[in-house]
């Protein structure tokens, strides 16, 4: 397969993984959760980086820590998730930045995704397979534990697990996505095409569905564009997000 | 005929409680605010810590409706795919639907045309709060339970709309057979379709027939203060 090939393939399933996830993310109002949990990969870049493994174990690694740190904070403390957020994922991208070596740190904090390899493509196509098996599992949780926790609860279902579940899957596809967009933008590529899909649905289900659709012609426009103004992916795909999401505000329906 | 028993002690939320009900009852729970009345049902849905016993009939099924409900106004969920998270089959959903007596005004007589072509498809955040009351209700009542726990069923409806609400809960639990639990902060609504009820204030304060056990004596008990019978609820804190 040619790299372009495989560049194009990786970041459109970037983009399907993190339009569905997205979907669910805005709905539970953690819209910067994504982005704050994808500067937090910097850090275990750079640590991998350092000992010279696998910058995505480091950053998965890295993303699991303060996944399972914020739930911990939050039943020890009082503040909120909000707080907690604000305060430790920032401290972590200023920690990644001192630790990250000079010549890397660009591309680690906006990607690029022309190095992306073979092994990179297959991992992604696993990972996002696996996530559009499990996360129609969990919906049923994901959305009632939005409008009752005690309801949800009553039926059995166990909140606490899926919401972990859930996280895991937002680190696993940031983690992945940073090839694509980097440590600084990967939280964009969750939120925005999620975030245009919105104005657009009534259902959950087209709710999704243009959530992965967004994400994925974000990445695909996104990569033929950024050869075309010889800049480097991240940002353009991005942006591309963005001027999807001007474009739906004009579709928003009419009743709201 | 199957018997409840609940003891909870402790945690200072609810002390020594001691009731129990028999199938087809419907119990009643009134207290002022802060009474422990959600907490007790939390409980009894083995959602919260609690020491002493709650013994239910073998193998029946409780299903609850919580006072509180978030649906935000651009939740993008319509009302069939809220249903089917409970149950899979359309036409399920429609009898459901049918027998909460969902219908549209303007097109009498065609209450399945109207919930196939109309509510099913529609946003579950823009309909009324009446509406969506009998669609909370049919949601729970979609897997035939055994017993159903309402939490304040009428709160967020119009005073027009609660009787309705509590006219369909009654016609429901006689087809159904049911048993219902439901917490309600209006004595005319306990005296009318309870058979039993339990004035909760952290402790219980009295248990039985309405019109046996709640005097006058209980009253001011329970709400701290000279209340009159057919006012609601007040709170002096």
């Amino acid at each position: 397969m040619s790299n372009f090939g495989l560049q194009l393939l990786t970041a459109v399933l970037i983009g399907i993984g993190a339009g569905y996830l997205g979907a669910f993310m805005i709905l539970r109002r953690m819209s910067l959760v994504g982005d704050a949990l994808s500067h937090v990969a910097l850090p275990g870049i750079a640590i991998a980086l350092l000992l010279h493994i696998n910058p995505f174990i480091g950053a998965t690694f890295a993303l699991i820590v303060a996944i399972i740190g914020v739930a911990i904070l939050e039943r020890k403390t009082t503040l909120p998730s909000e707080t907690l957020i604000g305060i430790f994922f920032t401290l972590s991208l200023a920690l990644g930045l001192i630790l990250t070596p000079e010549p890397e740190l660009l591309e680690a904090l906006f990607g690029d995704i022309t190095k992306v390899t073979f092994n990179d493509l297959i991992l992604t196509a696993v990972s996002v397979v696996a996530i559009l098996l499990i996360i129609p599992k969990i919906t049923k949780g994901l959305v009632l534990g939005i409008m009752s926790k005690d309801l949800t609860r009553s039926m059995g279902i166990k909140i606490n697990v899926i919401n972990f579940i859930f996280l895991f899957m937002v680190s696993v596809v940031v983690a992945l996505g940073l090839k694509v967009a980097g440590t600084l933008l990967m939280g964009s590529l969750v939120i925005i095409p999620a975030a245009a899909a919105k104005n657009l649905s009534n259902s959950l289900s087209s709710y999704s569905l243009w959530a992965m659709l967004f994400g994925a012609l974000s990445s695909l426009i996104g990569i033929f564009l950024s050869i075309y103004v010889g800049f480097t992916p991240g940002p353009v795909i991005v942006l591309v997000s963005g001027a999807i999401f001007l474009i739906t505000l004009f579709f928003r329906p009419a009743n709201n | 005929m199957h018997n409840l028993n609940v003891t909870i002690d402790g945690n200072k939320i609810l002390n020594d409680l001691n009731f129990f009900v028999k199938k087809g009852d419907v119990l009643a729970i009134v207290g002022p605010n802060g009474a422990g009345k959600s907490v007790l049902f939390r409980t009894l849905l083995g959602l919260f810590p609690y020491s002493g016993s709650i013994v239910w009939g073998q193998g029946l099924k409780t299903n609850y409706i919580p006072q509180k409900f978030y649906i935000d106004k651009d939740l993008p969920l319509t009302v069939k795919e809220f249903l089917e998270f409970k149950n899979n089959n359309l036409n399920t959903i429609v009898r459901s639907l049918i027998s909460v007596g969902i219908s549209d005004d303007s097109h009498d007589g065609h209450a399945e045309h109207y919930i196939r072509e109309h509510l099913l498809p529609h946003r579950l955040s823009l309909l009324s709060g009446g509406q969506l009351q009998r669609v909370l209700i049919a949601w729970s009542v979609i897997d035939n339970p055994d017993i159903l726990l309402f939490d304040e069923p009428t709160s967020g409806i119009d005073v027009g709309g609660e009787e309705t609400i509590y006219n369909l809960i009654e016609k429901l639990r006689v087809e159904r057979n049911m048993t219902v639990l439901l917490i309600s902060h209006d004595l005319n609504i306990v005296y009318r379709y309870a058979n039993n009820v339990i004035c909760l204030n952290k402790k219980m304060i009295c248990f039985g027939q309405p019109n046996l056990v709640l005097d006058p004596t209980a009253l001011s008990q329970l709400y701290g203060g000279t209340v009159g019978f057919y006012k609601h609820e007040h709170s002096h804190e």
